[in-house]
């Protein structure tokens, strides 16, 4: 199973997905050799302890080490505000959660990982957050490329995805930018930061809302450096709780993150943050410039809007959406440009700041997807994770540019794909060796025929020389001898049409071995052939001719030969 | 045709170097030649097992083998070969056997026969490997010999078909280093057939294994390279090899096919699934851009390199490159540099204010979208944003190299560069701000793209800052509010880092004299005057103020009608700045400034000058009057030195003349008092308080000589022999000196020889120049010389004596350019109280930024010096890479020092000062002690001595003793 995560849209048992379509009846683990986790958002891992815990599951669950680590706290934060402040029923507790996370095994990257006989999995880097992967499934030589979400440009603390060329048989990919091709990430980064420098310096205060991991790493590590390198002064604040484990991870973590902090780490970790500190609720109405991250990201409840209410009565303030917002929270009114917003208890908040939208999103666009495509070269395509009408689009670009199979599932919708697997075949080196010495090395370009045997025992394959396949199954050789008779016209002796076969085989077989035997009778190679007056009819002859089976190919080029008859003899 | 020059250099280079290798070997043969090889022989014979075998081998390697020896170590080694059963031993003779054959002097080719049978016998494999490797060295010695090239090629061949990859690997490297680049269509008259060494190889372009592709390709290569034309034919082999599933075969392959670009440019290619057909250079253009997308970085690095060098691209191609259609839910979208011009030329200023600013426009025909791009589309859209810094340099190199040869593409990619200097890595940042100051001919900034510009300027790296200012330097500004915006951002710059100051004039100057007329309108506003009222007098000493002065002046050096605008106090100001910053400041025309214009005309030439005059006129003074009675020498050439210091520190183009002519003086001030002392004739015991004063002086003359002559860039040879001859004096000196208070003879033999050998020395140096010492002491001393040779010390003593006091006081012409070398620590600047803790025992590391004026090749002579509170000295030799040349004459040295010592009570100051390091010997290459063997050649470079020539900076340290 790829994933396990769940909607959050909903607040009733259809948050969850429905595990019966796996099972009907049964317990999960006969059904499931392993769970795949490809990253810690909830939309991929949320739904993780109810599967395994109150559903029933006991087979592996495989993640990357950072998603083991951050998954867990996500998991408790979601519960915490499921439970404890929506006093949701029929939920998860903390100790599901941690037995839940017994389970996990840990797969690094490129790391190959054998979940049973058959089945391994393989995890590639794929950028998006921290601990993001990109696993590769395999059985025999079929394969599947699962992809989760991944970015394919690198931003300012993670890599950009990559895989090999690892050709699977279907790449799952997800599409959410299906219909979108992104411009140069630097424009954005640069006007981020210059709109945050101006309101600074104005003596502004900047409110930039965001969701506790991922993007507000991004944004904090932009920020920093070009406090770093602008030498700026003014305070940067990130709203505490979560985010302070969370930064404890990523500083841990230096392998996963991009270039640039692997390289530096050693002179200073880029996650210990030098201008940025803990937020505190009294710093809003400290005077002065500041900037402070805060959660959550759309503006709809906790501490962002607390600030934002604070603040937005004064035009040098600013506000910055880093990401989309949701219809129906204050953040989606505002940035439509709303100016009076109605808050509870019927007053009216007068929005005076400046309102910013800034789109920093770690997804493939389609040029990414369609990039990845390009470098895994896989069989068939099947795109998930996004709108069916712009999977629409991008099925059909896909089949027109890389001419493969391309599947868009609708929810419960089952896919056949038609595969063909390679069986491998053993050959034993003494015939390989046989057939090497017979002629010139093998060529790419032209097929060779190959005589052997081939035995199938205990579900493997074996291309073996005939002598040896007799001996090991214990048989002994029977000769097989085709022999065919030709009638030819020849009024002469026999004698004599023996000669003229002989000379005109001699003719035509020339890389043969022909001769005429004392005895009156042909041989090419090991075929023999004799000739007889018929008995009814002396002014026919009728040719015998006889070869082995081994010699099948060369016997009936021969009879057909000699079916055309003699050339005219010179009279 | 670079790769050919290259090329040529290296084999000059290389058969320079044989040459002296034979010379060298040539005197040592008749000792080794009998005993190696039959010492190896004996060696081998007694190996009883292959292990031993291979010891010995190992052990023989290490040794170099002279040229005459070779042949019978070769004859050994294959008997041994034929004999050995183990293939690592025979292994390693083989590689012996190429060792051996490239040994200079030796011809390989009596060696080649018996190399080519034991090949035939050979079964394995990687002994044919290395076999066929010592074939290629064997070949590559021979490169005339066409039968022996034939022959290689021809066993190459043969082994072309091997199972071992490696065989496969070394035949193809035969054959691209070996196989002859004639057609074939020449008829060989030994019935060898000439092969067609370019198809064989191809052939091998789809090889099972990607190690024999991509020799194969390497082999291609290096055909090229020997210049060979490559057949257009192997382009389309090649473009299938980008697609290979090995890097190395895809990096190699680009190569090729830039190759193939650079040879085809302009035939014609069929573009597939379509009719059309496009140039080649344009095809592989397209190509190449496709691999900056490529999955390994090591191939976008390369395919990223080479698009720069491909200059013959249509333009139409080129601007592809930068191009990316955005789009959002299918539709079309605007990129932000598009929406910035729009706003630009719209008037309006980035309101930013609108959430869909960027909202897609249009709608997009599905069918038109082309997703994967065909070709150049945004190779350096994609290059520029890549995850690793090495890819994202070649590509801001490449870019540049492009925009260098086409201006509308300079124009374009503008944007994308400025996009670089927000770049993460600090290396991509200055490089793209290089970039865009090799381009800024081309190109004239909008002000959008300026404030990027001039946003970096508040950055902390300090190169970072100079490289902006160098490029503000040559930037063409449209708009007189660009030119204000750049002041502005300069003059913040100057705020947050004092340290800049020098360089920011310097832009300014040159942002001044590049845009007067846009300089005019701000005048008034720039100098804050006002119409009616008189303003308040601003602050000569603030560097802000100074900064826009610089500005203003320069412009106004071409826009005659902006002095008008100036207040009085400007014209004073400008008097003051043109005298102490005249570098910075031009000449104006001050009409009705009489007093002002008059003080400096621009005609004046230097020589012309007043102070010139002064400065000659003083110097013929003292050489005039020089039999004047002692005292009056004196007191004339201490008032002449006084007279030459102070005009040195007032005119600084006259700086170098007159410290260098002061010097000299205070040397012959310094002799004539050491000579006039009353005591001389005194018995020695009673001399010793006097002495003290007398070598003292011999000993500060040493070393003035010293300093005048390393220290001044632009001394010529008739100042060094003056400089010699005054320290050969001084040594004269110091000889009497010690003569008078030593005790005892012995030591003085050694001395007197010592000075007489000098003395040979300063004639055999200067041979050429003695004539122009008529009458001096060398001169007179050189007419006695053989009198000297056969006395004793006292005698010579006396002699010397006589003579000193005899002896004219020589003329010292001045040079043409002359400048004293000086440096400036900038960093540290030995202000900070607080103390920089360590642990004792450990170190600590101290940067050190200092500027260097007029040094030549600081690279080995600028030393850094650490002088502990204990008298310890340590001397820090900074590594190469870490001088920067800014401009001509000028550098920088930035480094760390690294400081360490053991517990101390209390922090206390070390000195750390810049040492130029001298050695006189190097000036003479040919010196006659190293003949003699008693000195080294590694003399030549080591350091004799070495003069402080900056002032001291203080650091305050405080080594703790280590926690236990």
């Amino acid at each position: 199973m790829l994933d396990c995560g769940m909607h959050m849209g909903f607040n009733d048992d259809r948050r969850f997905p429905d595990f019966s379509y796996i099972t009907q009846n049964g317990r999960l683990t006969d059904f499931l050799d392993c769970v795949i986790i490809s990253h810690f958002h909830l939309d991929h891992c949320g739904a993780l302890p109810y599967f395994s815990e109150m559903v029933g599951y006991d087979g592996p669950i495989y993640m990357t080490p950072p998603t083991q680590a951050i998954c867990p706290i996500l998991l408790e934060d979601y519960r915490k505000i499921a439970v404890d402040k929506k006093g949701e029923a029929n939920f998860f507790t903390s100790q599901m959660i941690k037995d839940c996370m017994k389970k996990v095994v840990a797969v690094h990257l490129h790391q190959t990982v054998q979940v049973d006989d058959e089945l391994e999995i393989k995890a590639y880097y794929a950028g998006h957050v921290l601990g993001a992967a990109m696993f590769q499934i395999k059985v025999g030589s079929e394969s599947v490329v699962y992809t989760g979400d991944y970015n394919m440009t690198p931003d300012r603390h993670l890599g950009a995805a990559w895989i090999d060329r690892c050709r699977p048989n279907l790449l799952i990919t997800e599409s959410t930018y299906a219909t979108t091709i992104r411009d140069s990430k630097r424009c954005r980064e640069r006007d981020f930061l210059k709109k945050v420098h101006e309101t600074v310096e104005r003596g502004g205060k900047v409110l930039i809302p965001v969701f506790a991991l991922g993007r507000a790493q991004e944004l904090c590590i932009l920020l920093e450096t070009f406090w770093e390198r602008m030498n700026l002064k003014a305070p940067i604040y990130f709203s505490t709780g979560l985010t302070e484990k969370a930064n404890h991870y990523y500083k841990l973590f230096i392998t996963w993150t991009n270039q640039k902090i692997r390289k530096t780490f050693v002179q200073r970790n880029m996650f210990e943050f030098k201008h940025i500190k803990a937020f505190d609720r009294a710093f809003a109405d400290n005077p002065g410039p500041m900037v402070v991250f805060a959660t959550p990201g759309m503006l709809h409840a906790g501490q962002s809007l607390q600030i934002f209410r604070k603040w937005a009565g004064n035009e040098k303030n600013m506000v910055i959406m880093p990401g989309y917002c949701v219809q129906g929270t204050v953040g989606h009114k505002i940035l439509s440009g709303q100016r009076k917003l109605e808050m509870e208890g019927r007053q009216v908040l007068e929005v005076k700041m400046q309102v910013e939208y800034m789109s920093f999103s770690a997804h493939a666009d389609a040029k990414g997807i369609m990039q990845l495509i390009g470098q895994a070269e896989p069989e068939h395509v099947l795109l998930v994770h996004g709108e069916a009408k712009k999977m629409e689009f991008l099925k059909q670009k896909i089949e027109q540019e890389f001419r493969v199979n391309c599947y868009m599932p609708a929810n419960g919708e089952t896919v056949t794909l038609p595969t063909s697997p390679s069986i491998p075949v053993g050959i034993s080196l003494g015939l390989l060796k046989r057939e090497m010495a017979q002629g010139l090395l093998p060529d790419a370009k032209k097929p060779r025929l190959l005589q052997g045997t081939l035995i199938m025992k205990d579900s493997n394959f074996r291309l073996v020389s005939s002598e040896q396949a007799l001996k090991e199954l214990g048989l002994a050789e029977h000769q097989l001898r085709f022999t065919c008779r030709v009638h030819l016209h020849d009024a002469r002796k026999e004698q004599e049409t023996v000669m003229r076969v002989y000379s005109h085989l001699k003719s035509i077989l020339k890389d043969h071995c022909v001769q005429h035997l004392p005895d009156g009778s042909v041989t090419v190679e090991s075929i023999l052939i004799q000739a007889a007056a018929h008995s009814e009819d002396p002014g026919t002859k009728v040719l015998l001719v006889s070869w082995t089976y081994q010699d099948e190919e060369l016997g009936s080029y021969l009879t057909s030969l000699l079916k055309k008859g003699l050339p005219q003899a010179p009279s | 045709m670079a790769a050919h020059l290259k090329k040529r250099v290296y084999e000059e280079f290389t058969k320079v170097v044989q040459q002296q290798q034979e010379e060298i070997t040539a005197k040592k043969l008749r000792l080794t030649k009998p005993s190696k090889s039959a010492a190896l022989h004996i060696d081998l014979c007694k190996a009883t097992s292959p292990a031993d075998a291979l010891q010995y081998l190992l052990q023989f390697a290490r040794k170099p083998v002279e040229a005459e020896s070779v042949e019978g170590v070769v004859r050994i080694l294959l008997e041994h070969y034929y004999k050995e059963n183990d293939a690592s031993v025979r292994l390693k003779i083989a590689s012996l056997l190429g060792l051996l054959s490239k040994t200079s002097g030796f011809s390989p080719d009596c060696i080649m026969d018996d190399a080519i049978n034991i090949l035939q016998n050979e079964k394995s494999h990687q002994v044919l490997a290395q076999l066929l490797d010592t074939l290629l060295a064997i070949g590559t010695k021979l490169p005339e010999n066409q039968a022996i090239q034939m022959r290689l090629v021809d066993v190459a061949c043969k082994h072309l078909t091997d199972t071992s990859h490696g065989v496969r690997n070394k035949c193809l490297q035969l054959l691209g280093n070996l196989g002859s680049l004639e057609k074939s269509g020449t008829k060989d008259t030994e019935g060898l057939a000439t092969r067609d060494v370019q198809k064989i190889i191809g052939d091998y372009f789809s090889d099972q294994d990607p190690r024999v592709r991509t020799a194969a390709i390497k082999a291609m290569l290096q055909l090229h390279e020997r210049g060979l034309k490559l057949q257009q034919t192997i382009y389309n082999q090649a473009c299938k090899l980008l697609s290979d599933d090995y890097e190395q075969v895809r990096s190699a392959a680009v190569q090729l096919i830039w190759v193939v670009s650079q040879l085809y440019p302009e035939s014609i290619v069929p573009i597939p699934s379509s009719n059309e057909e496009i140039r080649l250079v344009d095809d592989a253009f397209g190509k190449i851009c496709h691999m900056v997308s490529d999955g390994s970085w090591v191939v976008r690095v390369q395919a990223a390199k080479l698009l720069g060098s491909m200059e013959q691209v249509s333009s139409h191609f080129l601007e592809q490159t930068l191009d990316k259609k955005l789009m959002s839910d299918l539709r079309r979208k605007r990129t932000a540099h598009e929406r910035a011009k729009e706003l630009y030329s719209s008037g309006e200023f980035s309101s930013g204010r609108k959430w869909g600013d960027d909202a897609p426009k249009e709608e997009i025909d599905t069918g038109a979208v082309n997703l994967i791009e065909s070709g150049a589309c945004g190779a350096f859209v994609h290059g520029l944003e890549d995850e690793m810094y090495e890819v994202r340099i070649a590509a801001v190199e490449a870019l540049c190299m492009l925009a260098q040869s086409s201006p509308s593409f300079a124009e374009k990619c503008l944007d994308f560069l400025v996009d670089m200097f927000n770049d993460e890595i600090e290396e991509v940042r200055l490089q793209s701000i290089h970039t865009m100051r090799k381009i800024s001919n081309n190109i004239t900034l909008r002000e959008d793209q300026l404030d990027t510009v001039l946003a970096v300027l508040e950055d902390s790296s300090r190169d970072i800052r100079e490289a902006l200012h160098e490029l503000l330097c040559c930037t063409n500004v449209s708009t007189k509010e660009g030119i204000h915006l750049a002041l502005v951002e300069l003059l913040k710059n100057l705020t947050k880092y004092p340290t800049d100051r020098d360089s920011i004039w310097k832009c300014l100057k040159f942002l001044g004299s590049r845009h007067p007329t846009l300089v005019l309108p701000l005048v008034p506003e720039l100098l804050s005057t006002h119409p009616f009222f008189d303003t308040a007098e601003p602050d000569m000493d603030d560097p802000a103020y100074i900064a826009v002065l610089v500005l203003i002046f320069n412009a106004a050096k071409t826009c005659p009608t902006m002095p008008a605008l100036f207040s009085d106090h400007t014209f004073r100001h400008y008097a003051y700045l043109r005298d102490s910053l005249s570098h910075l400041v031009p000449a104006l025309r001050l009409p009705g400034r009489k007093l002002v214009s008059s003080a400096v005309s621009p005609n004046i030439m230097p020589h012309e000058d007043p102070s010139q005059q002064f400065l000659q006129q003083s110097l013929e003074r003292v050489y005039s009057l020089q039999h004047l009675d002692p005292q009056g020498t004196q007191e004339l050439l201490e008032f002449t030195i006084r007279d030459l210091q102070r005009l040195g520190e007032l005119q600084s183009e006259l700086a170098g003349v007159a410290d260098f002519s002061a010097t000299y003086l205070q040397c012959q001030l310094l002799l004539i008092k050491a000579l006039q002392e009353k005591l001389w004739n005194v018995a020695a015991p009673l001399y010793l308080k006097q002495s003290d004063l007398a070598s003292a002086a011999a000993k500060q003359i040493m070393e003035e000589t010293y300093k005048m002559e390393f220290m001044y860039s632009g001394v010529e040879n008739k100042q060094v022999v003056i400089i010699h001859h005054m320290r050969l004096q001084a040594k004269a000196l110091q000889l009497i000196v010690t003569a008078r208070t030593t005790r005892g003879v012995d030591p003085l033999f050694g001395m007197c020889e010592k000075f007489l050998q000098e003395v040979d020395f300063f004639q055999r140096c200067f041979i050429a120049d003695l004539p122009h010492l008529q009458d001096s002491f060398v001169d007179k001393l050189l007419d006695l010389m053989p009198r000297l040779m056969t006395s004793k010390p006292a005698e010579v003593v006396k002699i010397l004596q006589t003579m000193l006091r005899q002896s004219t006081f020589l003329h010292l012409p001045l040079p043409e350019q002359i400048h004293k070398a000086s440096a400036t620590i900038i960093e540290p600047a030995g202000e900070s109280d607080n103390p920089l803790r360590f642990t004792s025992g450990l170190v600590v590391a101290l940067d050190v930024d200092a500027t260097l004026e007029h040094v030549q090749d600081p690279q080995s002579t600028v030393k850094i010096q650490v002088l502990y509170p204990d008298g310890q000295a340590q001397m820090i030799h900074p590594k190469p890479a870490d001088f920067r040349n800014p401009g001509p004459g000028r550098h920088r040295l930035i480094t760390q020092v690294y400081l360490s010592h053991t517990a101390w009570t209390e922090p206390c100051q070390v000195e750390v000062r810049l040492l130029l390091a001298y050695n006189s010997n190097a000036r003479i290459p040919k010196s006659p002690w190293i003949e003699g063997g008693e000195v080294s050649p590694q003399v030549e470079t080591s350091i004799e001595g070495t003069i402080p020539f900056s002032k001291p900076v203080k650091v305050y340290i405080m080594p703790k003793p280590a926690r236990r």
